[in-house]
């Protein structure tokens, strides 16, 4: 009976929280809508855009939804992107490799970094905040290693991608009269790709459920019989690959690389996790939330430049504002929760 | 009498200061094996000159905030990485205050006691909005701490509007240089205070005894009647103004406040000095005295692997790694098997000494 009611009890405070969400960005895109008319901000290429510059994050938010989920955290994102960036822009302007290989390395840098981060987090359980705190400058000053000076990518094949616009068969006409088809980038395929394909994957796989598990409560997980440090391990590894292919479409936004990019992505990636329903405490959380936190972040930024006389720092100051609103909204779900238990008992 | 000797040698070994003080002598040893010139301290100018010298006044805004990373860490069990960015807030609001919002200013627009003071409580009150969502909302102290991590700085462009505020006051340097004709930076003198206060306090008041029963185990302390939640919201509070003082030194040194390079990655270096210092991350039983050893070997490390042409953007790998080596060696996991090792070696010696005879 009472864990009956404690089920459907956190079923609600989640759902409730991504209604919250969509809520709020809705609220935000209207308001943009109606006050930035006369600067286009209603037109449909302005909402692809969202999409178009955020999705590197919303592929590294998928990540970060993972390892979440099962109560850890991973803050070495924004130094992996921009090891990645470098990496890959080294490789290919310095060493003359070709578009493939970059790609190949970018995923493999991720990959690394999730291994030996999931290895010392699961297997010696060492704090994944501190762990990842050491990734963070790891891999900012590893990127200053390869080169400290930017590195802009010229490579043919790099750019086709980088360009490469598709057509979608709306769009609007500008102020001469011309008509505008809107467009995005292969990212953004890639993106949502990632989050159909995570989204199947946390609802109906083994893995997905195991990781709800142990985040939930690691103790009875283990006790289920779950392989709770191997699933970890793999959620690391997971996040790591994303984090890595996140790095690569963030690339490809940028064509550059250079030691200070990114930096902050991994407050970012914290923050559309978090103001997406996702619990830090673990157990609970979609990638449908997160995809919605980096559009409300992505509404912010573009909400800023097209006011224009605002400075750049509102963005993380307002991002972190809504962190920490978000933050404290969970625990006092969280400590309502506990009270209502304490009453059935 | 050889039972004597080794109990003496264990006894030095098992000492919670063995760790950090080899550490230390380690890398001061490195050092003098690369420049046999490097303790030598001589007196240029009247000001007493010397590696030795500059890594100890170096060293001073990182024991200072190491002070207040030591006991968020015992109360909490968590770190607090802000403390870099209240540095910049601290500095900027100081410098806003002083220059009276002009960019640059060679005389005082304001009281220099006013400035100080506001910067102070502004240091302090960033470290209550820490302690209240660690301690009475019960986030996660690295999360909690991560929204100023990432605000701070921007808060301190806020108030300098972007730009970087020059005092070229004589008064406002003494902080960061020299009093009168004392030959001994004055950084160190803040450090030294800062060491004796806090010893101090913890010594002879029964606080330091309470931050160590909230950090072993806090619903316990509650039951033996230690408001755990207002002690674990003090050490933040006394963190937040400890880096406002840090702050406060580090902008005397440039007499300006650069709100993007003040206490940049400092945040890093305070929690490497906590561990260093043979201090438990996870909370608990703590020694200042460690991690001000910590400290000053962190200090050391830096100001070797710049005199080995290592550039401050690359800093951070060596750092990291050194990290990751003492959070394993601490890890109980990693504790567990070595002395699972250890009593299969005594249990095999036994045996063997068994069949012997």
């Amino acid at each position: 009976m009472m864990k009956k009611n404690k089920s459907k009890n956190s079923l609600n405070s989640s759902t409730f929280l991504l209604l919250v969400t969509i809520a709020l960005f809705a609220v935000m895109y209207i308001a943009g809508m109606i006050i930035f008319n006369d600067r286009g901000f209603a037109s449909p290429q302005m909402f692809l855009n969202l999409f178009i510059s955020n999705a590197g994050l919303i592929v590294i938010g998928c990540g970060m939804t993972l390892v979440m989920i099962t109560g850890g955290i991973d803050i070495s994102v924004g130094s992996v992107t921009a090891l990645v960036c470098m990496s890959a822009a080294y490789a290919m302007e310095k060493k003359g490799m070709s578009a493939y290989t970059a790609v190949g390395i970018s995923i493999g840098v991720g990959i690394l970094f999730g291994i030996v981060q999931g290895y010392l987090v699961s297997y010696l359980e060492i704090q994944p905040f501190i762990v990842s705190l050491a990734g963070l400058f790891f891999g900012r000053g590893l990127t200053a290693v390869i080169s400290t000076e930017m590195i802009s990518i010229k490579n043919e094949l790099f750019l086709k991608w980088a360009n490469c616009k598709i057509y979608l068969p709306f769009g609007t006409y500008n102020k001469h009269g011309a008509y505008q088809a809107a467009y995005i980038y292969p990212t953004v395929i890639i993106a949502l790709a990632v989050i159909i394909i995570l989204t199947v994957v946390l609802k109906y796989s083994k893995f997905g459920r195991a990781l709800y598990a142990i985040g939930g409560n690691q103790q009875s997980a283990l006790m289920m019989g779950l392989n709770v440090k191997r699933m970890k391990m793999q959620a690391y590894v997971l996040d790591g690959f994303l984090a890595g292919l996140g790095g690569f479409l963030f690339c490809l936004n940028s064509c550059a690389g250079f030691v200070e990019q990114a930096k902050g992505l991994e407050m970012d990636a914290i923050a559309a996790a978090v103001i997406g329903g996702t619990l830090l405490s673990g157990g609970v959380g979609t990638v449908i939330g997160t995809l919605f936190g980096v559009l409300i972040k992505g509404t912010i930024s573009s909400l800023i430049t097209t006011q224009g006389t605002l400075s750049s720092w509102w963005v993380r100051i307002t991002l972190s504002a809504l962190l920490c609103f978000f933050i404290v909204l969970q625990a006092i779900i969280a400590y309502t929760k506990k009270k209502n238990i304490n009453k059935l008992e | 009498m050889s039972n004597e000797k080794t109990s003496l040698i264990k006894r030095i070994t098992s000492h919670p200061l063995f760790m950090p003080i080899v550490c230390l002598i380690v890398v001061l040893l490195v050092n003098v094996i690369k420049r046999p010139d490097f303790f030598k301290i001589s007196i240029n100018n009247g000001v007493l000159y010397g590696y030795l010298i500059d890594i100890i006044n170096r060293a001073s805004e990182l024991v200072i905030l190491a002070i207040g990373m030591t006991l968020v860490t015992a109360s909490s069990g968590g770190q607090d990485i802000s403390v870099g960015a209240v540095m910049a807030v601290a500095a900027a609001v100081c410098c806003e205050i002083l220059s009276g919002g002009e960019v640059s200013t060679n005389e005082f627009a304001n009281s220099f006691v006013l400035a100080i003071v506001a910067a102070l409580v502004v240091s302090a009150l960033c470290g209550a909005f820490n302690g209240f969502l660690v301690a009475n909302l019960h986030i996660q102290p690295m999360v909690a701490t991560l929204i100023l991590f990432t605000a701070g700085r921007g808060i301190a462009q806020l108030v300098t509007k972007g730009q970087i505020t020059y005092v070229r006051v004589g008064t406002y340097k003494v902080a960061g240089g020299y009093i009168g004709k004392c030959p001994i930076p004055t950084p160190i003198f803040f450090a030294i205070i800062a060491v004796l206060i806090a010893y101090l306090v913890l010594k002879k008041t029964a606080l330091g005894l309470y931050i160590e029963s909230v950090g072993v185990n806090g619903s316990a302390s509650r039951l033996v009647g230690l408001n755990s939640t207002k002690i674990k919201f003090l050490t933040y509070v006394i963190c937040g103004l400890l880096a406002g003082v840090a702050g406060l030194v580090a902008s005397s040194r440039i007499y300006s406040a650069d709100a993007n390079n003040i206490g940049l990655n400092l945040e890093m270096d305070a929690i490497l000095a906590v561990a260093l210092g043979g201090n438990l991350l996870s909370g608990g039983k703590f020694s200042l005295m460690g991690s001000v050893i910590g400290a000053y070997t962190i200090q050391a490390l830096t100001t070797t692997l710049y005199a080995m042409n290592v550039s401050s953007d690359q800093l951070p790998v060596y750092k990291a790694i050194v990290v990751i080596i003492i959070v394993i060696l601490q890890s109980p996991v990693f504790r567990k098997y070595i002395a699972d090792i250890k009593k299969k070696r005594a249990v095999n010696k036994q045996a063997m000494e068994g069949g012997r005879s």
